[in-house]
């Protein structure tokens, strides 16, 4: 039985009807019901800043045919809206034919449970444990100039109704526990940030005095940068870190590799299916499938199950990431890549958790072998331009290296290189492949989900450093 | 259909009234509804069609200094009668601080002038699709534009804020848009560029030949770029991204990064922060502008400001919570900025270009590479060398570097301001930074 039919004028069999009716000339199409509930706390300036709460409830109904999408949302479900909405799609298709594809993949496979982390740790905690990360990071001593922390919890149902009453669900927790801290030392100001989260209850991040962990960190970014000297400018290489800075992956390649941008042909990767892309040691998967992780999700928002999806493998690209209307067009099967940010938008292809797999090199290897370059550990966003391929990302914590030795801290700068080429350009790639810790966010054709990103240590061998000093 | 004012001011009611009635001693409440309808063409052909119907409540709840908030998408009183219980019980448990409070009575807008926010003109998507099918003629007119995307969407948002104090008011507002984006190639290697035109007004849309046109041209001009060598050199932002300065400067200016002492320009109120000739203003008063409005988002009355006067900081962007804890009168900017812009400068475009013997031009930044904290700015940059006041060839993968308190003393604008955005500003020139490239 649904709950989202329940205080309204309409119950399932009827909705299923009026789904099947709407979409019968169509190649696909459904009704996606979504329920998402979220919280937000923040602690700033050593006050309780805001506390909120959302409740957000609403369909999206959508028809394809062809190449082309019609799609209404609206916060009011009831028979009416519905019938609207359905008259409304079927107008736009009206001059179109086609047969819908009920062939869908169906899964026994769960990532995460189905809790609901805003109940299951109360509000009183949630502050006190907000109040306890301010008074921990200013006991660190005066050159604490500011402390800002915040749980951000959701739980997300939704329901999927296809033509001829299929029905998939899916129910889905989501945390993120994040602190950031600003030192002065000598007039000089500088910022850490650091958070942890996913699919799980708040406690499972924080517990046994984890969340000291979470300050610690943000506490030593912020540490190294007040010691930070100006970047250097120009090109060099460029060792990377494990864990978060793949979102140089993300970034670099991973969009570039979505179905839409490639059947369109708007990616600079939309030609280039099983050539080398890479240096040999690169396999890169995105993976959708990890318990718990943030990017995972157990159905996507089409209904299809996610999967381990080989993009690229020893250099050689294999796959692109695809929802069921670019796989349809390109003549292939949906990766369980299909997301949306709520029932206000559309489905597009995206990225769940992108991974570079290790390799067997060492980071000191590495590190060793670079006469002058820099060593990243740690970026804020990044930004790519699909179709030339450009990309940047920021560094929060980097070092110069000389000979073969790590030295000064630099100051947060940006880096850009050209995603098809990047790849031939690491040279070494790491044992020690890590995963995030479950903050990222990614966005496209405005449009925010969560995501995850691994990698090991790599060698890049050339790419341009946007710091001051020539 | 909109719904009307008398609609969202009875749910806008029966919030506040519900609030009081469970213990509430403040409350303040914002009931929005808006229908969008968007049609996308790609490649001369009909792509997305997408109608929306959103309704929105927010709801503050104040017990005396303590505050919290919810926010919901469904407007049935049932729903709304949990929420608001939630939302006090929430608002007894949650610290007091000492400037939570709704704003002054005395500061609140007490008229709504007709600011000329509200077309109510339907263009009905069949329209739409007649002026894609325009745009993408002719932006898709040369053989070297191998792709073209264009979309058309039309807003229509009605709202009531209103609080505990008596304070009730909102009108309607209207948004057309038009984008075209083409995608141009040249041995094998493709270039992205677009042109866009949002008003409030039908009529005063730009021609779908026009956006088509610029989008192709510019698209076009930035095939075959160069990647340049690395060093230290004048850089002129064209009037896409020359805003972005302003963005920056209404993030660090504004009451909560100074209040949080987390702002590269803390402590220089009435300080020279740019070059004497300039001035900022911030007005959201003008008619049919895209950032115009009677009140900010607490309802304050919002009147035009001289942010920068001959180059001196004249004024934070405040709101009633960050201004009590500066010691400062909300000035109507809870919500950030209006209109706001760079008065003119002194040199024609063409003069710019021709101050120096080379510059380099940027069309485009990437990333978010500017650090309000330390002022540090480094992004990834697209654009042209500038040569003898001439574009000569496009650069990219490129990133430019400074720190916007220096990068503000250097600039030297251009007489060509247009209000096509809400934050506007004229073709700019900063006298040296750092270009990365090989």
């Amino acid at each position: 039985m649904s709950n989202f039919f329940k205080d309204t004028d309409i119950d399932t069999s009827q909705a299923e009807a009026i789904v099947t009716e709407t979409l019968k000339n169509c190649d696909d199409g459904e009704l996606y019901l979504e329920n998402h509930k979220s919280e937000s706390i923040v602690l700033d300036d050593n006050k309780i800043k805001s506390s909120t709460y959302n409740s957000d409830q609403g369909y999206g109904f959508r028809a394809v045919t062809g190449e082309v999408v019609a799609y209404t949302h609206s916060n009011d479900i009831s028979k009416e809206s519905l019938r609207k909405s359905s008259e409304n799609l079927k107008d736009t298709l009206k001059s179109k034919k086609g047969t819908y594809n009920h062939e869908i993949p169906k899964t026994n496979s769960k990532y995460y449970e189905n809790i609901n982390p805003i109940e299951s740790k109360t509000f009183d905690s949630k502050i006190d444990l907000l109040n306890s990360v301010n008074n921990y990071l200013r006991s660190k001593g005066s050159i604490v100039n500011q402390v800002t922390a915040n749980f951000l919890g959701e739980h997300k149902s939704i329901e999927i109704i296809r033509s001829d009453n299929q029905v998939l669900k899916d129910d889905r927790p989501l945390v993120r526990f994040n602190v950031s801290v600003v030192l002065e030392k000598n007039g000089k100001k500088e910022t850490g940030v650091y958070g942890v989260g996913g699919r799980q209850s708040y406690d499972d991040y924080l517990k046994d005095g984890s969340w000291k962990d979470v300050c610690d960190e943000a506490f030593r970014i912020a540490n190294v940068n007040l010691e930070s000297k100006p970047a250097p400018a120009g090109e060099m290489k460029v060792v990377l870190g494990p864990g978060w800075p793949a979102i140089l992956i993300h970034e670099a390649i991973g969009h570039g590799l979505e179905g839409d941008f490639n059947r369109k042909k708007t990616s600079a990767f939309y030609n280039l299916m099983g050539q080398q892309v890479a240096s040999e040691g690169v396999t890169i998967v995105d993976d959708g499938t990890l318990h718990q992780r943030r990017g995972s999700l157990t159905i996507d928002d089409e209904g299809t199950p996610t999967e381990n999806t080989v993009l690229i493998e020893n250099g050689i690209l294999k796959n692109y990431m695809q929802d069921r209307l670019n796989a349809r067009l390109m003549g292939t099967k949906s990766t369980g890549s299909g997301r949306r940010e709520s029932y206000k938008h559309v489905v597009l292809p995206r990225m769940r958790n992108t991974m570079m797999l290790s390799g067997k090199y060492s980071q000191d290897e590495m590190i060793n072998s670079v006469d002058k370059g820099i060593f990243a550990v740690s970026f804020g966003g990044g930004q790519v331009d699909i179709t030339s391929g450009k990309f940047v990302f920021n560094c929060t914590e980097a070092y110069e290296i000389n000979n073969g030795k790590i030295g000064s801290p630099i100051k947060g700068a940006t880096l850009i290189g050209d995603g098809p080429s990047i790849l031939k350009e690491v040279s070494l790639v790491g044992n020690d492949m890590k995963l995030d810790p479950g903050i990222g966010t990614c966005g496209k054709a405005g449009q925010g989900v969560p995501v995850g990103v691994a990698q090991p240590s790599i060698l890049i061998n050339k790419m341009t450093v946007g710091g001051t000093k020539l | 259909m909109i719904r009307d004012q008398e609609f969202l001011k009875d749910i806008a009611s029966y919030c506040i009234e519900n609030s009081k009635k469970l213990g509430a001693t403040d409350v303040g409440v914002k009931v929005i509804h808006s229908v969008s309808e968007n049609v996308s063409f790609r490649n001369k052909k009909l792509d997305e069609s997408n109608r929306a119907d959103s309704f929105a409540v927010n709801l503050t709840t104040y017990i005396e200094k303590k505050k919290s908030s919810i926010n919901s998408s469904d407007l049935s009183k049932s729903n709304l009668e949990k929420l608001i219980e939630r939302c006090i019980d929430a608002t007894k448990i949650t610290p007091s601080d000492e400037n939570n409070s709704l704003p002054d009575k005395d500061l609140m807008s007490k008229e709504i002038r007709d600011l000329n926010l509200y077309d109510e003109t339907h263009y009905p998507n069949d329209k739409k699709i007649e002026f894609l099918k325009k745009v993408e003629e002719i932006a898709s007119t040369d053989e070297k534009i191998v792709n073209t995307e264009a979309g058309f969407t039309e807003n229509k948002n009605n709202f009531i804020l209103a609080n505990s104090n008596g304070f009730l008011s909102g009108y309607k507002t209207s948004n057309f848009s038009s984008s075209c984006v083409a995608v141009s190639k040249i041995n094998g290697a493709m270039e992205r560029d677009y042109e866009f035109g949002s008003t409030r007004f039908l009529q005063d849309m730009m021609k779908p030949e026009e956006i088509g046109k610029i989008a192709a041209d510019k698209a076009i001009k930035k095939l075959g770029p160069k990647k340049i060598k690395s060093e230290k050199i004048g850089v002129i932002f064209d009037k896409r991204i020359s805003k972005g300065i302003l963005s920056t400067l209404a993030s660090a200016i504004s009451a909560s990064a100074i209040a949080r002492g987390t702002s590269f320009l803390k402590d220089q109120i009435n300080s020279e922060v740019f070059p004497n000739s300039i001035d900022i203003i911030d007005d959201p008063k003008i008619e049919k502008g895209l950032g115009s409005q009677n009140f900010d988002s607490e309802g304050v009355e919002t009147n035009s400001l001289k942010l920068v006067e001959n180059g001196i900081l004249k004024n934070y962007l405040i709101d009633t919570y960050y201004g009590k804890k500066l010691n400062l009168k909300s000035n109507g900017r809870s919500g950030g900025t209006t209109n706001l812009y760079f008065e003119n400068g002194d040199l024609s475009f063409k003069d710019l270009l021709n101050l120096e013997k080379k510059f380099l031009y940027i069309t485009e930044t990437i990333g978010h590479g500017g650090n309000i904290i330390t002022g540090d700015y480094s992004v990834g940059a697209s654009g042209f060398m500038v040569e003898d006041g001439e574009l000569t060839y496009p650069v990219s993968e490129i990133t430019i570097a400074g720190n916007f308190k220096e990068m503000f003393k250097n600039i030297t604008l251009a007489n060509d301001l247009e209000m096509k955005y809400s934050t506007n500003s004229p073709t700019l020139l900063i006298n040296q930074m750092t270009v990365a490239g090989k």
